[in-house]
């Protein structure tokens, strides 16, 4: 059996999104920047997707702005943002210790090259930023609020809508890195006061290198990519017409089917979850309680085995034909386990022993039950041979 | 990140050779902290008279890497007298593995350094001298 449980990495592009997309390689082909007629196809094309991306969010088309990826869309609206508002001696970013390396790095950057002071706010130990914490963090030099809309590794939806309203009342911009969040919740960007968003269509079963930034009317961060004068003249490079077609219509597909698999997903979310509480001693799970289920992403599983690492539960569940992912250091390049688990309070060797599983349209009943059947054994097996188990049982 | 594991460590770690604990063991080592995510614990069963390994076990905390670096190197040392295994290096067993990618060589150090440390408590228990251990780099 071929299980593909790690959705938030990345999804197939759907073959609708697919066959939407192939007039625009080898047929019309033109560049929407040129004259002539033949290029008036490829320009309504990109205008089409993004009125079909604009609806989804309750956004104007005008303010969607279509990028190589989420993780552009978040360097633009960070650096962007920033380095405008230098101009107005403006030099605070608030942030989370849990964000994705997408903004981390960029606010590491912009620390280091342009003098930008980061506050990193902590979160509690199932995810959750508090909105008491970002109003205390506001000074009179804060340029910016970034929040993720979901957490990537544990799934925790944070308080938008209320960040939204503080930011509005305290006049400070507010975005939101929405890259997973996009693909599995009904966004407003108007009633939640979002001020900018980041979204990647390959989350939502759409192609790989394309993303998007809304921008709210009004706002003129600088630009990121610099050259011609596409997107309004606010972000250069020949459009990836194919890509942001496939984008516009991943998009629609989405928004129409959102609620119907929301319940599908979050229903077989919580049998796996419930199942592997119940067959796995000692299974801790990470992120919101199962209890909170409206506060976790619909497709979000999360787990840390006491005892066990979590590259050896990868590839003994990839010998199974499941396909997971983990937050050990063991399959990144550093030593470090995730920041994420560590800012939730983990401990090393929990967040070493850390388990995903992200539900997606791949996913069958079938595989929920077989996941169950196989993992127990796969941790018990696992958990015999490790001092750290050994140790874990003693201290008890 | 995809780690390319060659057949030999992906042997060793889905079939682990010499796993478990020797209630008896003549010598005890452990490696590794739970911080850095690898923990490698070794028994020895060793022969006064002649100095030979007759028995080895291990119990380890840690990705695969680290659970092949332990089954070959406990192979490596079982049947050989301590001062073979003293001269075990953490590259004869990556080597014995066909090689480790490079951000995971310091698994096998850990073997080497749960070997030494095993070897040591068994020439501690025995009125021998302890050998001084070589700290790597990871």
């Amino acid at each position: 059996m071929f299980v593909y449980m790690d959705h938030t990495a990345t999804t197939p592009t759907s073959p609708e999104v697919l066959k939407a997309m192939m007039p625009y390689f080898s047929e019309n082909f033109g560049n929407p920047s040129s004259v002539y007629s033949f290029s008036r196809k490829s320009r309504a094309a990109i205008e089409k997707a993004r009125g079909q991306v604009a609806a989804a969010l309750n956004a104007d088309p005008s303010e969607i702005f279509f990028t190589g990826s989420g993780t552009e869309a978040d360097n633009w609206a960070l650096k962007g943002t920033l380095e405008k508002a230098k101009i107005a001696g403006k030099n605070h970013l608030i942030t989370t210790q849990i964000e994705h390396h997408a903004i981390l790095h960029t606010a590491e950057y912009l620390k280091k090259v342009e003098g930008v002071e980061v506050t990193y706010l902590p979160v509690d130990a199932e995810g959750f930023v508090s909105v008491e914490d970002v109003k205390n963090a506001i000074t009179d030099k804060t340029a910016l609020v970034s929040i993720m809309f979901a957490n990537n590794e544990v799934g925790t939806i944070e308080p938008v809508a209320e960040i939204g309203a503080l930011c509005r009342e305290k006049k400070i911009p507010f975005h939101t890195d929405a890259v997973q969040a996009a693909a599995h919740l009904d966004i407003d960007v108007k009633a939640m006061n979002i001020d900018m968003l980041s979204m990647s269509a390959h989350k939502m079963y759409g192609p790989k290198g394309v993303g998007a930034l809304y921008l709210r009317k009004g706002l003129r961060p600088e630009n990121f990519v610099h050259g011609g004068a596409q997107e309004k003249g606010r972000r250069a490079s020949t459009e990836n017409i194919a890509g942001i077609v496939g984008f516009g219509e991943a998009m629609e597909i989405f928004k129409s089917r959102l609620e119907e698999d929301k319940k599908i997903n979050s229903a077989r979310r919580d049998k796996l979850i419930a199942g592997l509480l119940q067959k796995i001693p000692h299974a801790k799970l990470n992120g919101p309680e199962l209890s909170k289920g409206d506060k976790r992403l619909p497709n979000n599983i999360n787990f840390s085995f006491i005892g066990v690492e979590g590259e050896t539960l990868l590839l003994d569940l990839d010998a199974k034909g499941i396909s997971a992912s983990t937050g050990s250091a063991c399959s990144s390049e550093s030593l470090d386990p995730s920041h994420v688990l560590l800012a939730l309070g983990l401990k090393h060797e929990m967040a070493h022993g850390s388990l995903r599983f992200t539900l997606g349209r791949l996913t069958t009943d079938e595989q929920i039950d077989y996941v169950l059947e196989v993992l127990p054994e796969i941790v018990a097996r696992r958990r015999e041979m490790s001092p750290l188990w050994e140790e874990y049982l003693k201290s008890r | 990140m995809a780690l390319d594991y060659s057949q030999k460590v992906m042997d060793h770690f889905i079939n682990p050779r010499n796993v478990g604990e020797i209630p008896d063991a003549d010598g005890i080592g452990e490696a590794g902290n739970p911080k850095c995510g690898d923990i490698m614990k070794i028994y020895l069963k060793v022969n006064p008279d002649t100095n030979i390994i007759e028995d080895v076990k291990f119990k380890t905390f840690g990705c695969a890497s680290a659970i092949a670096s332990s089954s070959m190197a406990t192979e490596l040392i079982k049947g050989r007298t301590i001062e073979d295994a003293w001269n075990l290096t953490n590259s004869a067993v990556a080597e014995a593995l066909d090689g480790l990618p490079p951000i995971k060589m310091h698994c096998s150090v850990l073997a080497e350094e749960a070997i030494h440390t095993a070897l040591n408590d068994y020439r501690q228990k025995h009125g021998m001298k302890t050998i001084p251990m070589e700290h790597h780099e990871e």
